[in-house]
């Protein structure tokens, strides 16, 4: 009893906020790829933050309720329905058994999450319910989701409070605005020429980009003398250089491991954004301090806090 | 005086790194501040990744500010390094090596000028040190390989290699944890699963540990391989 699935549209897979404890054994932490999008959306159906959740790429779900639930649907926006009707993205709803969903391409962005009150009744593997692809583990059955799959939930009456105020006038936005990084761990591999090269170009989003990583196209960045290192640990936002001088940046199924210098990492706030860009999208970066990184990483976490109090006595 | 660098890798990581080649004593003080930090877990950090020279943290800025962490750190860092190597911890890895499971030993003899014989024999005669797990679940990095033994990659990689093929690729020696794909020269196999998610503990061995190969005929691996299916089958470990 549950969601059942008539179409996933390209990549839609069960993420929460990703497997930890298990990088220095060589797990790929997985998770939803826009975490904020994820919460909010968690949050407006009266879960914790993290609870999983599905994510799609591109196009939204189309399925069927096979018991009640509550749901909100958050991120790029896929102009859903519910039975035929328009319903508001950033919003909780209430199905019935036999309700149908249906969503179209994201008008903006590239990612879209689907919570439902309760969670989804999905085992935990290596205490987590992400979905990892690579190593068939997590998830629903490890994979992403197919038409005929039925994704159970976990609640089987859910009842919120205050359903009609359970909405918020959030879109996705900032498209235009620079990727904020804080330079290094390996910025010391590069020229003067090519970290202005970097911070000042604008580069594409192409289309080998993945959940693994976001590969772009643009001026090469040039370094002193070659790129590589000895492999050493890969963070969330990394932007890795590797021999042909275009960046890649290292998203939620990095792996844990890797032998190019990263000039830079995406500030935590900015991997959710940089989550929704498309292929064919522009970008540039720009360089913050660490202090402001995380002066905007705490306020980030105070608003998500301010939300979840909203409807909670 | 420590010369360990501490290096900014975003709002919610750093690198502590110990230096700049692959070796022994470098990977040892990695593994150190590893394991005090398991031991003793940093309010804040919460993840730990150690690698060849350098180990990447973790770290939630709501809970622990940059500073503070590089302090608690650098103190770790030197009440670590007092203490004397731990003992050393060698997992045995039965492997049946050549055959169709190492299909690529003759084109490692050939390239080597060595005899098969020989290859199995430089190659299960060493303790490797494992000096990380990333890549795959539980793919190991192993250092020490015989420089005879060292092989170019495979020009066109496999697309699909095995779960617990033995390869050589360059100057590196491993096992494929998953059946991934890969370019590394096939000489042989092991039954066992070095990942293995059903198990209790999913990992046969972690970095910091060493790994021997023992050669096995292809009866003493049917054996093994049926054990390993029954869940009854302990891997050998010697301690010293």
């Amino acid at each position: 009893m549950g969601l059942l699935i008539h179409s996933p549209g390209p990549l839609a897979t069960v993420q929460d906020d990703g497997r930890y404890g298990y990088m220095d054994r060589g797990f790929s932490p997985s998770g939803a790829m826009d975490k904020k999008s994820l919460a909010i959306a968690n949050i407006l159906v009266g879960n914790a933050p993290y609870e999983a959740a599905i994510e799609t790429t591109l196009t939204g779900l189309t399925a069927e309720f096979t018991s009640e639930a509550i749901f909100a649907i958050t991120g790029a926006d896929v102009l859903p329905e519910l039975n035929g009707e328009r319903i508001a993205m950033y919003a909780a709803y209430k199905a019935k058994a036999g309700d149908t969903l249906r969503c179209g391409a994201a008008r903006i962005g590239l990612r879209t999450y689907f919570a439902f009150a309760g969670g989804l009744d999905i085992p935990s593997v290596l205490k987590s319910k992400s979905t990892n692809l690579k190593c068939k583990l997590g998830g629903y059955q490890g994979s992403a989701l197919k038409a005929g799959d039925e994704i159970p939930f976990l609640c089987a009456r859910p009842v919120l409070r205050d359903m009609m105020m359970r909405g918020l006038d959030i879109e996705l936005s900032g498209f235009s605005e620079p990727i904020r990084v804080v330079m290094g761990p390996q910025n010391d591999y590069f020229t003067d020429d090519g970290i202005g090269t970097f911070l000042s170009s604008p580069y594409q989003v192409t289309m080998d980009s993945d959940r693994m990583g976001i590969k772009l196209d643009g001026p090469a960045v040039s370094s002193k003398a070659g790129v590589d290192i000895i492999s050493d640990g890969i963070p969330l936002g990394g932007i890795q250089i590797p021999s042909n001088g275009k960046p890649i940046i290292m998203m939620a199924d990095r792996q844990t491991t890797g032998g190019y210098a990263k000039i830079a990492t995406v500030i935590t706030a900015d991997v959710n954004r940089v989550a929704q860009f498309r292929p064919g999208d522009r970008l540039k970066f720009t360089k913050i301090s660490l202090k402001e990184a995380q002066d905007i990483y705490r306020y980030e976490a105070e608003c998500l806090k301010k939300l979840e109090k909203l409807w909670k006595k | 005086m420590s010369d360990v660098r501490y290096l900014t890798a975003g709002d919610t990581a750093l690198v502590m790194e110990f230096g700049t080649a692959i070796d022994e004593s470098v990977n040892r003080q990695v593994k150190r501040v590893y394991d005090a930090l398991r031991a003793r877990p940093v309010k804040g950090i919460f993840e730990a990744v150690p690698t060849f020279r350098s180990l990447l943290i973790y770290y939630n800025p709501c809970q622990i500010s940059y500073e503070k962490l590089v302090k608690k750190l650098k103190k770790l860092e030197q009440s670590s390094s007092g203490i004397l190597t731990a003992s050393k911890k060698i997992i045995h890895i039965p492997v049946l090596y050549g055959g169709e499971y190492g299909e690529d030993i003759a084109d490692v003899a050939a390239y080597t000028k060595l005899t098969e014989q020989q290859i199995i024999s430089l190659h299960s005669e060493k303790e490797y040190l494992i000096y990380m797990l990333g890549f795959l679940p539980g793919f190991a990095y192993l250092g020490g390989l015989d420089p005879r033994l060292h092989t170019p990659r495979l020009k066109n990689p496999r697309t699909k290699i095995p779960q617990g093929s033995v390869g050589i690729g360059g100057e590196q020696t491993g096992i494929y944890p998953l059946a991934s794909p890969g370019g590394w020269r096939l000489i042989g196999r092991t039954p066992l699963k070095p990942y293995d998610p059903a198990r209790k503990e999913p990992f046969l061995y972690q970095a910091g540990d060493y790994i021997k190969f023992d050669p096995v005929t292809a009866e003493e691996y049917k054996q093994i391989e049926s054990l390993v299916e029954e869940g009854k089958y302990t891997a050998k470990e010697e301690v010293r």
